[in-house]
């Protein structure tokens, strides 16, 4: 079964409009996801009908407005394949869901002396909140290394594994370079030596499957808006035992059981992690989210991503002086490129000008930057409502760029 | 495709040439000032270099290296260009002017100012993400001049 992409797009009302005069093409996905209307319905849906808060609430409202909630909960559970909902924790994002591991996991398991592993192509919210905790705790960072396909080096990761290793934490795709990881691979590799795995599966989750079970992950961490939902809104994944053993990681209401002066005792998960009320209109729009994508089938999705992939791939390389940042044997719908004599902000400008929505700069990822000796990139990133002939567009607008600047 | 009126106001012929053809595009051994300019945003990233007369009032030369948009790169090259020989109050006169020219706060044919060929960038104003690539060598040689501590940064 083929996606009927004509059938698709008319689910996102953004994509009815016009930008400098040229019908927007939305090359942003990996920034963030458009929206469907039945996601932008069930946000509305809350204010409209269910507005009240969660969790403790007797009145009616406060029921629906839980059940809507926790249904959301499940729902991830399953779409994950986690072995309880106990293990689902609603966060603000990726990076929140990380810093939660960073500034749990990491006091409550590693000692002194222990190790982090993380790669060169980590998104700064898969770097920094490592340098700060390893710094307060007297932890050590270690840096598995790429090489100029944009891919990890796992003999290297390797030689990087000792017993004093603890974590990895590693990217499922890069946002900026495309590259798909062996996640597989790496996290039996980190298990064999006794340590954890956290996936950065932001970029992911809406390309591909996660069986958590399956690849016996330990955390994965998403964000709500990079696949087809709200901002505001994350989720981290963990295994029961090890968040059971977390300490807390933000005090408030709704994470305690019992609060006096002399002592507060915790709630059980996964309202330990869940501190203060949370956005909830979003979680339950996240729902609908998921919906959408089931409705529409991975295969038919990965298929339809795949052939984006290529044709764009084979468009931009017909471009004079274009290079391609990240040449993985397996990558995403994700190019990065650079022109020889355009600076990745003036292509971005002069793309927009044209309706294409691309993004330029570092992508929050100036490790890699400085590794391809370049000072940004502009970045194309496909979803399945882009179509081949937006990428034709994307081409000629490139040519023009190229002449313009000759 | 080549009508469109803001490609044309933001990449005038000047401005191509500047980028293309970068003026005083060199380092300066020994100089009196250097400072380092960065717009992490985007990528765009200079050091400047400054050479003063002995009593410290005029610029005697003035040089940049780096790399960034056509925008920066532009600017920076018209800076250098018209810096040259001022005297260090010129230059903050100018820089006070080129602020205001970027931020709409100056009419180039209305107000006076001593700007001349940096009235290219008279309509930058409509686009608030290139203002800071405009604005990121003049505001380097700002801190330069007024010994700012660290790398110069236009976010």
């Amino acid at each position: 079964m083929k996606l009927d992409v004509e059938k698709i797009r008319k689910d996102f009302p953004v994509l009815n409009q016009k930008v400098n005069g040229y019908p927007l093409a939305y090359f942003d996905n990996a920034a963030t996801t458009l929206k469907p209307q039945s996601v932008i319905d069930a946000l509305n849906s809350y204010y409209l009908k269910d507005t009240a808060n969660i969790h403790r609430g007797v009145h009616t409202l406060s029921e629906r407005a839980t059940e809507k909630y926790e249904e959301t909960r499940t729902a991830i559970q399953k779409f994950l394949n986690a072995s309880s909902s106990q293990e689902i924790i609603f966060t603000k994002g990726t990076t929140e869901s990380i810093n939660l591991v960073a500034n749990s996991f990491v006091p409550t398991f590693l000692q002194p002396g222990d190790e982090i592993i993380i790669s060169h192509m980590e998104h700064h919210s898969n770097i920094v909140p490592w340098q700060m905790i390893t710094e307060q705790t007297g932890t050590h960072l270690k840096v598995a290394p790429i090489n100029h396909q944009g891919e990890i080096i796992l003999s290297e990761l390797k030689k990087l594994l000792t017993p004093r290793t603890k974590l990895l934490s590693i990217v499922a795709i890069s946002n900026s370079l495309g590259t798909i990881n062996p996640i597989k691979e790496i996290i039996e590799l980190a298990h064999q030596q006794g340590a954890k795995v956290l996936i950065d599966a932001a970029q992911a989750v809406a390309h591909m499957a996660f069986d958590v079970t399956n690849l016996d992950i330990d955390f994965l961490a998403f964000s709500g808006h990079k696949i087809y939902g709200p901002t505001g809104v994350g989720v981290l994944y963990g295994k029961k035992e090890l968040l059971k053993k977390m300490r807390p990681y933000q005090g408030g209401g709704d994470m305690i059981e019992s609060v006096t002066f002399l002592k507060t005792t915790y709630n059980q998960l996964p309202y330990k992690f869940e501190a203060g009320t949370p956005p909830i209109a979003e979680v339950i729009a996240l729902k609908e989210s998921l919906n959408y994508l089931l409705k529409l089938g991975w295969k038919e999705i990965e298929e339809y991503e795949i052939y984006l992939r290529d044709y764009a791939k084979e468009k931009l390389l017909q471009v004079p002086g274009l290079r391609l940042i990240g040449e993985a044997q397996q990558k995403s719908a994700i190019h990065s490129f650079v022109l020889e004599k355009v600076h990745p902000h003036d292509i971005g400008t002069f793309m927009d000008q044209f309706g294409l929505a691309l993004r330029t700069g570092h992508h929050c990822t100036q490790p890699v930057m400085e590794f391809f000796k370049v000072p940004a990139t502009a970045r194309a990133s496909f979803s399945f409502y882009n179509t081949p002939e937006e990428i034709d567009r994307l081409q000629k607008a490139l040519l023009h760029t190229v002449e313009f600047f000759s | 495709m080549s009508d469109n009126t803001t490609l044309q106001e933001l990449y005038q012929a000047l401005i191509l040439d500047h980028n293309k053809n970068p003026r005083n595009f060199r380092i300066i051994e020994n100089p009196s000032l250097s400072k380092e300019g960065f717009n992490p945003v985007c990528g765009d990233h200079y050091h400047l270099y400054v050479t003063l007369n002995s009593e410290g009032d005029t610029i005697l030369d003035i040089a940049f290296q780096g790399e960034g948009c056509a925008i920066s790169k532009a600017s920076a090259s018209m800076m250098t260009a018209i810096l040259k020989g001022k005297t260090v109050d010129e230059a903050e006169q100018l820089f006070q002017e080129f602020h205001d020219l970027l931020l709409r706060k100056l009419d180039p044919d209305k107000d006076p100012h001593h700007l001349g060929k940096l009235k290219v960038f008279s309509g930058i104003w409509k686009y608030p993400a290139r203002v800071k690539c405009a604005g990121l060598s003049w505001h380097t040689l700002h801190a330069a001049l007024n010994n700012t501590e660290g790398v110069t940064q236009t976010e």
